[in-house]
């Protein structure tokens, strides 16, 4: 059995590094990750871990050592929030074209401007071209399984990808919960050692990094790059698994929510997903046909999955944390609206902008959603697909 | 999947086949980058004119005049870019430096 606990999202990350060890982790403080750093550099100092704590001046410098680091033959740790992935984004490009399995705690908040410290997906959602492996948690949790995941995700051989595990800011980050922790030897055994095939500290092989790719090699590299993401697919699927089969909870690319027999679905990740399986329950009770999907992983993109999974129900609202101002739907509206195009009878779609720089999504708020979605499913006329959430008129 | 081990720097190598990361596990592997052809200018080496004083030699910033035995031979036009220092520091009017016509053709 595990170890039962009370901790912040925050606070159950941090353990995570803990127990794994890592030799490297730069970080930069930045709200609302700060208590991941806070946390860890204090079992450095109490000498809990062996891990080299690098103090750095901003955001830049932090990824910067990390790939540095992580080439060196390192395993390599950090954590970041809303402007401090923006202000990464230059290398974390560098990091995932040069194929370096570095895990990120990815605590999401909103991006100024306006100035905001609050829950939203802005960030990592303006990170998801950069090939970073983009893992979404519900709650304390899924963000300590999900990490504990994502070494053996990303330092998988067929993968060599960084990962980064999302939670959301303040709602999860800093609410406390219950949780249950795995025993530390059951975590290093399941993560197991970092053995890179190659790395610069080996003395007996030259090796350089990060060379500049004429336009002659460039595309072969970025091609065999998505050959590496298609790749985490399957592994991602082996090692959720194999989590299971540790802790008794499995893992998959989304979570079917009472979806099976559903005429209506919500598309929504993170915390919001545990609102909407309230509403789910409720409204069974009164025999309505309403479920959910809750988007785990988001890149890659589980794309035929979500379309076997939603080709039965008639109406489906995809929820966005995020304005992507493309003025046609929020980033998850338009893939999950892309893979249901091939369906034989795709379900209609509604795209629900909600939550931005914190706004507080109630249960009253999916309700209206699967309610608007029913009426849809019952002949109603679709109207706008792209819709704001609790926003005033 | 690594195949750094046998890392390949070859213009036809596929997308299966090339250096994940781009990481390089060969030394002296610039050689294999030709940069001749970025030329506009040209020097041309006079060795009835050269003293072998060798003052040409550590100016390149393309080390793309080989030395044998204390000596200089001809350029190593594969990688001379046409800059033209080395005639500039020529005591001896023994590196022309004109027009390199046949990267014009």
């Amino acid at each position: 059995m595990g170890i039962r606990d009370r901790l912040s999202g925050n606070e159950a990350i941090a353990n995570a590094m803990k127990q794994i060890n890592p030799d490297v982790m730069p970080a930069f403080p930045i709200t609302p990750s700060t208590e991941i750093p806070q946390y860890f550099s204090q079992f450095v100092a109490n000498g809990e871990v062996d891990t080299e704590f690098v103090t750095v001046e901003s955001e830049h410098s932090a990824m910067s050592a990390c790939i540095g680091s992580e080439a060196a033959g390192a395993r390599t740790v950090t954590a970041t929030s809303s402007a401090g992935l923006a202000l990464m984004h230059e290398v974390l490009y560098v990091a995932a074209s040069s194929r370096l399995p570095i895990t990120l705690a990815c605590v999401n908040r909103a991006l100024t401007g306006p100035i905001n410290i609050n829950a939203d997906h802005g960030d990592s959602m303006g990170a998801r071209d950069s090939g970073w492996i983009q893992i979404y948690s519900e709650n304390n949790q899924e963000a300590y399984d999900n990490f504990i995941q994502a070494f053996r995700i990303g330092e998988h051989p067929d993968v060599q990808l960084p990962v980064m595990v999302c939670q959301d800011g303040f709602i999860t980050s800093h609410g406390v919960e219950n949780i249950e922790l795995i025993e530390t030897e059951k975590v290093k055994n399941f993560v197991g050692d970092y053995c890179p095939e190659n790395y610069m500290l080996n003395p007996n092989e030259t090796i350089a990094h990060g060379p500049y790719d004429s336009p002659v090699y460039y595309m072969e590299h970025k091609r065999q790059q998505l050959e590496a993401m298609k790749n985490a697919k399957e592994v991602i699927l082996s090692v959720g698994k194999e989590f299971g089969e540790m802790s008794g909870r499995f893992y998959d690319f989304f979570e079917a929510y009472k979806l099976e027999d559903a005429e209506v679905a919500i598309v929504v990740l993170n915390s919001t997903a545990g609102t909407a399986k309230d509403v789910v329950d409720a409204m069974r009770e009164e025999g309505k046909k309403v479920g959910l999907l809750k988007l785990r992983i988001f890149r890659p993109f589980p794309g035929e999955e979500i379309a076997q999974a939603l080709k039965n129900v008639k109406a489906v609202a995809v929820m966005d944390r995020h304005e992507g101002f493309s003025t046609i739907g929020g980033p998850v509206f338009s893939e999950v609206r892309t893979v249901l195009y091939d369906l034989p009878n795709p379900p209609k779609t509604i795209s629900y902008v909600y939550g931005l720089g914190g706004r507080d999504v109630r249960t009253i708020h999916i309700e209206s959603i699967y309610n608007e979605l029913l009426a849809v499913k019952d002949g109603k006329d679709q109207g706008e697909a792209y819709r704001y959430l609790g926003v005033r008129e | 999947m690594d195949k750094r081990k046998t890392c390949n720097i070859d213009p036809q190598v596929n997308w299966k086949n090339i250096s994940p990361g781009g990481a390089i596990t060969q030394s002296g592997s610039a050689d294999l980058f030709k940069t001749g052809d970025w030329r506009t200018m040209i020097p041309v080496f006079k060795e009835d004119k050269c003293k072998q004083c060798l003052l040409c030699v550590p100016v390149c910033p393309d080390s793309s005049i080989p030395v044998v035995n204390k000596k200089r031979l001809d350029f190593d036009y594969d990688h001379c870019k046409g800059c033209g220092i080395c005639a500039k520091a020529c005591p001896f009017g023994a590196i022309d430096f004109i027009k390199d016509e046949k990267q014009e053709g």
